[in-house]
């Protein structure tokens, strides 16, 4: 088990936003977190990735307890994640994005009189020519398309070559043709790099086509897990989330 | 040195050249400017590339102007060790202020540097057997090889180049970029695996050691030094400098710090509004020109490449 997480709770000046979540993740696996909104998705990916504090239980990261560390450590264990709204240094051109995520994972951020325009130039035009930005490298990434800057973000989160990978809603806001072109994106690029994917979708359509493995949150506690298509034939599933959403 | 940097050879020489023109007001008055421009330029590490307000500087600018003085007159230690001491002085100080303000965010951040730069300011005031208190620190003598203005300008100026060199070696290295990752979206920088107030809090130092170096430079140019150097309005002022000159550009904050003190020796003969005077442009500019000077030069230099 690469990821383990036992137990998760999480509250909010009372609101139980999390209540109770255990899973395990097997290493290379691709797995869909799904559920209304307001079902805790995002919290749960919070309190893994420790950009908030959780109330009680334990996350298990490569054999090591992740719980109580501070984002950046999670980060240099090998976990990365991106965001639900777009994440980038929108004032800084696109290959400065990558090239930055590059320099961190690298050890080289600590450096004070490196030239830094002479570092990293090929394995950040390779990862920029990955996600397909490859043309887009002196853009401002503040002036790019929402699609190209999802792209972007992706790009940030491999630079550092991590074991698991958490997208929140990788999709969110892209048009049909970004989100298929997306998905497929990162459907490849797990699959060459063996990465082990968790993410949290509101397209059943995407989530159903690349998830190995699916769980289900409903108020914050997990009502099921299991295969496309046992949750998709799931009566309570269907009852909370796909009947209340179609 | 890269093509874009060309410009600096003709305004070097022209800096070289100031005390020929046998003009002791401009020997003056470029002094001056070199001397605020290490101050700008070393409080832009904070500002404008790592996205830090320090609404307290001053306390860096004065604790280098106080130690460089005393060391050299209560313990008669000879300047180029009082110097760099002062420096060290301020990048002492920067990591016990800095420690704590790192860990608040936004305007609490500033509100802090602001409070702790008033603690300093009164410690000054009042510690009248150390430093004086109101009536200041006065007699701080010239060191005998720099004894004229112009002997003196010269030493500020290879000073100021050499900082200011220094200074963009940092922010043109992969250090240097991650604070501009800082500034952009902390949130995002942490997740990348950085550790983010470590980075802030050596930035914080770093432009402490520059701004007492500044401040020790102020000192002896002014014969004495006094409380007002810390006093919360000089930072106020150096703030403006680097906001008027553009603080997204490297020499931005030069460029505030030479028009700043040209204005306010002229506009000052004219009048005593000298302030509200400064508060208009101020106004007018962050309205009509966000970017400062160097940021709209920038942009219509940009427009007109584009035309061609």
């Amino acid at each position: 088990m690469i990821l383990t997480v036992e137990n998760l709770k999480k509250s909010f000046d009372g609101f139980v936003a999390v209540n109770g979540v255990s899973f395990s993740i097997e290493k290379g696996e691709l797995c869909s977190i799904i559920g209304p909104n307001g079902a805790g998705k995002t919290t749960v990916f919070n309190l893994i990735t420790g950009y908030l504090p959780l109330d009680e239980g334990r996350v298990i990261f490569n054999g090591v307890d992740i719980t109580h560390m501070r984002a950046y450590q999670i980060c240099r264990l090998g976990m990365r994640r991106s965001f639900q709204r777009t994440n980038i240094f929108p004032r800084l051109t696109v290959f400065e994005n990558v090239q930055a995520a590059l320099l961190a994972y690298r050890g080289k951020s600590f450096n004070f009189f490196t030239p830094v325009e002479t570092l990293f130039r090929e394995e950040t035009e390779a990862i920029l020519g990955r996600v397909g930005l490859q043309d887009h490298s002196n853009a401002m990434s503040g002036s790019l398309s929402y699609g190209f800057q999802k792209q972007l973000e992706l790009g940030i989160a491999l630079a550092s070559e991590p074991d698991v990978l958490l997208l929140d809603e990788p999709t969110a806001g892209m048009s049909t043709e970004e989100t298929s072109a997306t998905i497929e994106l990162i459907g490849r690029i797990a699959h060459e790099k063996g990465l082990t994917l968790l993410f949290t979708e509101h397209d059943m359509e995407v989530v159903f086509s690349i998830s190995e493995r699916i769980l289900v949150l409903h108020q914050g506690q997990m009502i099921t897990e299991g295969s496309p298509d046992e949750v998709r034939t799931n009566p309570d599933v269907q009852k909370v989330y796909l009947g209340e959403a179609r | 040195m890269s093509k874009q940097d060309w410009f600096l050879i003709p305004i070097f020489l022209i800096l070289c050249l100031v005390p020929l023109s046998g003009s002791r007001f401009y020997v003056f008055l470029a002094t001056d400017i070199l001397i605020f421009a290490l101050f700008a330029v070393s409080l832009n590490l904070l500002l404008g590339y790592t996205g830090l307000v320090s609404f307290g500087h001053a306390a860096y600018f004065g604790i280098g102007a106080y130690a460089c003085a005393l060391l050299m007159r209560k313990a008669s230690i000879v300047f180029p060790v009082s110097f760099v001491a002062a420096g060290l002085f301020g990048a002492l100080a920067a990591l016990i202020i800095g420690f704590f303000c790192v860990r608040l965010t936004k305007i609490y951040f500033a509100m802090l540097t602001l409070a702790f730069s008033q603690i300093v300011w009164a410690a000054a005031f009042k510690w009248n057997s150390l430093t004086g208190g109101d009536t200041g620190f006065i007699g701080v003598p010239f060191p005998q090889y720099l004894d004229s203005k112009t002997r003196y300008y010269y030493f500020t100026l290879a000073v100021v180049v050499v900082c200011l060199f220094i200074i963009r070696k940092v922010v043109n290295s992969p250090f240097g970029r991650i604070l501009t990752t800082i500034r952009e979206n902390s949130e995002r920088t942490e997740f990348i695996g950085i550790n983010v107030k470590f980075f802030q809090l050596v930035a914080f130092i770093i432009s402490g050691f520059f701004s007492a170096l500044a401040g020790a430079l102020f000192g002896i140019f002014n014969h004495s030094v006094f409380p007002d150097f810390l006093f919360w309005p000089a930072s106020a002022e150096v703030l403006i400098m680097t906001i008027l000159g553009g603080m997204y550009s490297f020499f931005g904050p030069v460029v505030g710090a030479a028009v700043v003190l040209f204005l306010r020796m002229q506009i000052t003969s004219y009048t005593q509004y000298w302030p509200l005077i400064l508060g208009m442009i101020l106004a007018v500019l962050l309205f009509f020109f966000p970017g400062g000077i160097v940021g709209f030069l920038q942009n219509r230099l940009t427009l007109l490449r584009g035309n061609r």
